[in-house]
This record gives C-alpha cells, sequence and structure tokens, in this order.
C-alpha cells in the first residue's frame, strides 16, 4: 500500500514505541500535523521550539527511553540548537525532526530555509536529510538506533516538504546495520582481570562513577561493587542517583563544587576508578594533580573518552554496565573470602574524619538559606521526587543537599551549563511519568528563559513545581565576581523582576510567595499537594555562595570552604 | 611529529564537511587533505595529513572512527606506505635561465606541461623530500604559481621490517 511521507514517518514513530512527540507546528511539517490525529502519538503543543527540545530531553533521561520533538523549518529548527547541544554534551537520546523547504527549493534561500544538517553537525551524534521518500523509513529507523545504541545522543532528521507529501510503498526495515557504525559494548575480558587484580590490591580505592552508569543502566552492578567490597563512591552531577545518596559509603559530588571528602578521597586515593565519566575541567580542577596518587582505571563505551582530558593507566573500552558485571563475575569469590571492610577500614575511617573534618554545610544568616529550601524539599520528599533543576547557584545546592537515591530522578545540564532547561525537562519528566512529583528548583534568572511553557504545562494540566530560590541576582555570576572580580556586580543583579506569583496567576498556575524561614516546609507541602502547575517565589538571601568551592584552574585539595 | 592517516568513508553528502569539521571545531591541524572515490561507488578514500604529539594524533584516530560515516582509519605512519604528491610549478625562464631548469626538469624526471615567452610549468610527482627539493632549487629563478594536490598514500603490500 502507498503512503506519504508523513504517514511513514507516523508509523515509523509508532514502531519506535514512541509515545509522545514535542513540538510546534509550521509551514513545512504542516503535512506531518495533518496526518498527526490519525496517530496514536499524543503531541505535546510547546510555546516554542526551545521548550520542545528540553522537554524531549526531560522525557529521556527520566524514563531511559529516546525523547521526540518535531519543529518546522528555518527558526523552528535553529530554536533546537542550544536544546541539541544540550542533549550531545550530556549523551541523551534524542531524535530530533525538522521540516524543510521542498527539495527543489533547497540552497536558494527560501522562505524559512536553513541548512539545519549544516549547523548541527557539530553537536548532534548524527544527522540526515531525506531527499527521497523511499529512504525515508530507513533513515529513521537509523535515527533511533544511533540514537539509543552505543554513547547515546541527538540525531537530527531533515524532512523537506515534498518528501513528506510524496508517496511510495511502505516497509519497515527490521534490521538496521551499517558497516561503519559498531559500538564496543563487552568489556575486553583480559582488562577486566586486570582491574580486579587492582582493586583486590588497592589499600584506598575509590569509585568516581559519571552518566555513562546511567545511561547504560549499571547502578545495580555499580552499588553491588561499593558495597561488597567496601568502597567509597563519589560521583559527578551527571552521575548523581546511580549510586544511593543516603548510603554511608556515600561522598558527595567532587570537583568545583563537590564535598571537602570527595575532593580529598580522589586526591588521596591509591585507585580511583572511573566509570562512565569523562573527566571535564568541572571535575578535574588543574588536570596535573587530579588524583596524583592514584592508578586511574577508566571504563566508558566511547574511546574518545579515554586519554582525552586524562592519561590513564588502564582503560576499558566498554558498556559500563557490562563492565561492572563482568568486574563483579570476577570478584565474586573474592567479596566472599576475605573481609573487606576490615581491609579499607583504615580509609573508611580516614574518609570519615574528612567528613566530621568539613561537612557539607552552610552559614545561617537573618534571611532564607537556599541551602535550607533544598534541604526542605528533600525531607518532604524522601527521595521520592524527580528533581531537575536550572543552571548555576540553584543547581550547585540541589546536587550538593539534595540525598538522590536513585538514577533517572536527577535531570540537570551538566556539560553545557543550559540555563532554561530545567522546567521545560520537569514537562518532559512529567509526560513520561504523570503520576510522579516533578520539582524544578530554580533561580531567578533561569527561569526566566523559558517561563513562557508555563503556558505548555497549564495546557495538559502537568502538575510541575517549580522553586524558584530568588536572590534577584545572576548568583553563580556574582558569586564569582564577588570572589574574583572585586565584588563588581557587573550586569547580574536582576532588576526589575516580574511578580512570579502574579505570572503564574497569569498563566493559569498556582504561585506561592515565601519570605520568611518558618513558612517554607508548610508552603512547599502545600504546593506539592496541589495538582496543578504551581511556582513557589522563595526570597532567599541575596548573597548567599556555593561552597565549597574550588577556583577554576586550580587542584582539588585548594578548595574555598564556607 | 607528522602523521599521515588514510580514512575510508561511506560516499555521502556531507562526508568531507563532518571530516573537515572535525579537526576545526577540535583545534586539530589538517596539513592536507584529499578525497577521492575508490573503485566501489559507495566509498570514498581520503588522505589526510596532519601534526600533533602521540596523544593529539589519538585523539584524532579515534575521534574520526567516532563519525557515523567512517569506516576505517589506518595511520600509515606506522607502516611501510608510498606516498605521493603531485605539484605544478610556474616558475619564471627567461632564455638565458631557460637550459639550466630544464636541466633540473631532467634531473628530478618531471614534465615540462606548459611554455611561453618567459614561464615553464613543471609538473613533479613524488614523495615530500622530492618535492622540497626541486622547490628549494627553483625558487631562486622566481616561482610564480604552485598548485598542490596533497598527499596520497597507501600501504605497502609488503611490511617488511627494517
Amino acid at each position: 500500500m502507498e503512503m506519504t511521507g508523513a504517514q511513514i514517518l507516523l508509523e515509523c514513530l509508532k514502531r519506535e514505541g514512541v509515545e509522545v512527540v514535542f513540538g510546534f507546528p509550521g509551514g513545512a511539517v504542516i503535512d506531518i500535523y495533518h496526518e498527526l490525529p490519525n496517530s496514536p502519538i499524543k503531541h505535546i503543543l510547546v510555546r516554542h521550539e526551545q521548550g520542545a527540545i528540553h522537554a524531549a530531553d526531560g522525557y529521556a533521561r527520566a524514563s531511559g527511553s529516546v525523547g521526540v520533538c518535531l519543529v518546522t523549518s528555518g527558526p523552528g529548527a535553529t530554536n533546537t540548537v542550544t536544546g541539541i547541544a544540550t542533549a550531545y554534551m550530556d549523551s541523551i537520546p534524542v531524535v530530533i525532526l525538522t521540516g524543510q523547504v521542498p527539495t527543489k527549493l533547497i540552497g536558494n534561500d527560501a522562505f524559512q530555509e536553513v541548512d539545519i544538517v549544516g549547523i548541527t553537525r557539530p553537536c548532534t551524534k548524527h544527522n540526515y536529510l531525506v531527499k527521497d521518500v523511499r529512504d525515508l523509513a530507513h533513515v529513521v529507523r537509523q535515527a533511533f538506533y544511533l540514537a539509543r545504541s552505543g554513547r547515546p545522543g541527538p540525531v537530527l532528521v531533515d524532512l523537506p516538504k515534498d518528501v513528506m507529501q510524496a508517496k511510495t510503498a511502505f516497509k519497515y526495515p527490521e534490521d538496521v546495520s551499517m558497516r561503519s557504525y559498531n559500538p564496543t559494548y563487552k568489556p575486553h575480558i583480559g582488562q577486566v582481570r586486570k582491574v580486579a587484580q587492582l582493586i583486590k590490591k588497592a589499600e584506598r580505592p575509590l569509585i568516581y562513577s559519571g552518566g555513562g552508569v546511567i545511561s547504560s543502566k549499571g547502578h545495580e552492578e555499580l552499588t553491588w561493587l561499593a558495597r561488597k567490597l567496601s568502597i567509597p563512591v563519589t560521583s559527578t552531577l551527571m552521575g548523581l542517583g546511580a549510586f544511593p545518596g543516603d548510603d554511608p559509603l556515600w561522598l558527595g559530588m567532587l570537583g568545583m563544587h563537590g564535598t571537602y571528602t570527595a575532593n580529598m578521597a580522589v586526591s588521596n586515593a591509591d585507585l580511583v576508578l572511573a566509570v562512565g565519566a569523562r573527566f571535564d575541567d568541572r571535575v578535574t580542577g588543574k588536570v596535573s594533580t587530579f588524583a596524583p596518587k592514584a592508578t586511574l582505571v577508566h571504563i566508558d563505551i566511547d574511546p574518545t573518552s579515554i586519554q582525552k582530558n586524562v592519561s590513564v593507566h588502564v582503560p576499558l573500552v566498554s558498556d559500563c554496565k557490562l563492565a561492572l558485571a563482568a568486574l563483579k563475575k570476577d570478584l565474586e569469590q573474592a567479596a566472599e573470602e576475605l573481609d573487606w571492610a576490615a581491609k579499607h577500614k583504615a580509609w573508611i575511617k580516614q574518609v570519615k574524619a574528612w567528613n566530621k573534618e568539613h561537612p557539607l554545610t552552610y552559614k545561617e544568616g537573618t534571611g532564607i538559606s537556599p541551602q535550607y529550601v533544598v534541604e526542605t524539599i528533600g525531607e518532604l520528599t524522601k527521595g521520592k521526587a524527580i528533581i531537575t533543576t536550572e543552571v548555576g547557584q540553584n543547581q550547585m545546592w540541589a546536587a550538593q543537599f539534595l540525598k538522590i537515591t536513585k538514577p533517572n530522578t536527577f535531570l540537570s545540564s551538566g556539560g553545557l551549563g543550559t540555563m532554561g532547561y530545567g522546567f521545560p525537562a520537569a514537562i518532559g519528566a512529567q509526560m513520561a511519568f504523570p503520576g510522579a512529583l516533578v520539582i524544578d528548583i530554580a533561580g531567578d534568572g533561569s527561569i526566566q528563559m523559558n517561563i513562557q511553557e508555563l503556558a505548555t504545562a497549564v495546557c495538559h494540566n502537568l502538575p510541575v513545581k517549580i522553586v524558584i530560590l530568588n536572590n534577584g541576582y545572576l548568583g553563580m555570576v556574582r558569586q564569582w565576581q564577588e570572589l574574583f572580580y572585586q565584588k563588581n556586580y557587573c550586569e547580574t543583579c536582576m532588576e526589575a523582576q516580574p511578580d512570579f506569583v502574579k505570572l503564574a496567576e497569569a498563566y493559569g498556575a498556582a504561585g506561592f510567595r515565601v519570605t520568611e524561614k518558618k513558612d517554607v516546609a508548610p508552603v512547599l507541602k502545600k504546593a506539592f499537594k496541589l495538582k496543578q502547575t504551581v511556582i513557589v517565589d522563595v526570597r532567599v538571601e541575596r548573597e548567599a555562595n556555593v561552597y565549597p568551592m574550588i577556583p577554576a584552574g586550580a587542584s582539588l585539595t585548594e578548595m574555598l570552604l564556607v | 611529529m607528522r602523521h599521515i592517516l588514510s580514512v575510508t568513508v561511506e560516499n555521502e553528502p556531507g562526508v568531507l564537511s563532518r571530516v573537515a569539521g572535525l579537526f576545526s571545531g577540535r583545534g586539530f591541524n589538517i596539513e592536507s587533505l584529499n578525497v577521492g572515490p575508490t573503485l566501489d561507488p559507495g566509498v570514498s578514500h581520503m588522505t589526510i595529513t596532519t601534526e600533533g604529539d602521540e596523544l593529539i594524533i589519538e585523539q584524532i584516530i579515534k575521534q574520526l572512527r567516532k563519525l557515523v560515516m567512517v569506516i576505517k582509519v589506518v595511520d600509515l605512519t606506522t607502516l611501510k606506505a608510498v606516498q605521493r604528491e603531485m605539484v605544478l610549478i610556474k616558475v619564471s625562464a627567461e632564455d638565458s635561465k631557460r637550459a639550466e631548469i630544464l636541466r633540473i626538469v631532467d634531473i628530478f624526471r618531471c614534465k615540462v606541461v606548459d611554455v611561453s615567452v618567459d614561464e615553464l610549468t613543471i609538473e613533479i610527482t613524488g614523495d615530500q623530500e622530492k618535492i622540497s627539493a626541486l622547490i628549494s632549487l627553483l625558487t631562486r629563478f622566481g616561482i610564480k604559481e604552485t598548485a598542490r594536490s596533497g598527499t596520497v598514500s597507501l600501504r605497502r603490500a609488503m611490511q617488511l621490517s627494517s
């Protein structure tokens, strides 16, 4: 039976298991929208295409499946670029469907034409321009396969209008085979043995886990390894939740705003097991002094991550879950035979001593401490909520003061640091889990970058909660200005703030303002119970800072403490 | 150190810009890049000469392999390989200098491919050393223009150890 390109596209999405698409229509994709009502796929109309891509990304991070966004050509497509780069930096599987002008107009500077394939080449895992309707099913199948396999990432498919209108016989390609794309999943067994030997020999071992553990669903294996062999765990921002944040072996995040304990542990460990992490500069600080006493093992599915920033002693290219499972198998017997807690007793004692010396803490001022708000959110939700964050101080406080206990429950723009990410991502997460409590921890600066999505949330009755830690500043930059730029607060004071409560109400959401500490818990509690979109505008101390902090380019041991 | 990479890629639109964009986007250096089809119409072959320390070259090779359209990357520097580049050199050649230039052309076994009253255009094919030698010998006559193909290279069938 002959089908149009638009029909084929929707049929392919259905067969890929897509349930929801975040999008915004336009001339170039009108044929697809014309067919949408005949498809079981649910469409969420956003108010800006950046909202669509972040929502698809949040959906993917929360659910672990591919997120999809659909936008028109030209400005629709370019509006997604920030979100594509965000997903690319954090290895999130997203398929971006962009409309394109008819093939005969391509290259003619036609209305709403842009070379989106060219623009997104450096920030997608791969991208396609479909020039013939007969290639369409095959390309869409490949796009999903690429997005979710190997090291996941965003894949863009550009769809000219005439290709969506053209007809051909539909045949769904059952298999995908690409001679030029063969990710390595299974670990080299000799290397696994070597790592196991190193673990057995180590006296001060440390696990440094990253987002790869979450995307490979390797958290159980990781937890087994740490608990059975009594190895302390630290992680990157992206890795939060892979290891329970309430476990005694948990040290907190490492790096620029990591805990004293984690940074001291890295600096004194004799074995660092990096799993699905990429030695980002926010993590390593000064590279030459990173983990100076340790043998470095690096497990990653992407060979380019290995030896990129830091020279490692034992590389292991593999899917993180499979590598951890292989290590588990190798060490199972040793785990039973040896008292590992006793073996690492001195090391654990040292780690605990560091924690006692400089625990994660903050100074209580006269006003509401932002850290207190985050702690209260943690206490009220008890690890049962899905938390998204914006970017800046709010993000770091959330990472520091929440106990993230499960993977896929802390969604934050790590690599790119995209302000405006958290709220649309929360919309995506809420679509994936309609019954869950989804909270966006925001700053007053970040939330204004995609505030228009309030309409999306309200329209679809998504009970997302936005908690604004409102200090009237672009807080993180202000903090840098305070510490390193002689308090020259140039253009970081957010004057002319909107009234966030009235703003929420104007969109049909609920709004609360909190100005006193005693009201924080009760108002949050009330907000979390409401079955509608809510903004809680918490007026926090204006000049609270994120500590510990390592100045850019300094070593992990050179921390500024509270 | 200078490395010659042999890169086999899918012959699809945009593949050159993916490869070139990888180099420019990550701050790697391209000395020359040569692309042409192979006997298989679905496959193209690139020869890329680049420079960097071992860690950079390792990254370049890994990053190239990561591109979805790249089928194979071989570092020919570590192998015995045949290297050739073709250069067209337009050189000033007044009557008094012409005989000497032609003698050099003869010694280098290259060809004169165009002649005018006071210019000669010479075609030379060879490895880098040979080409550099010819260029330095011709410089004193006044080189007006050159066009270079960039290196093309194939591994030798017999990898005899030296």
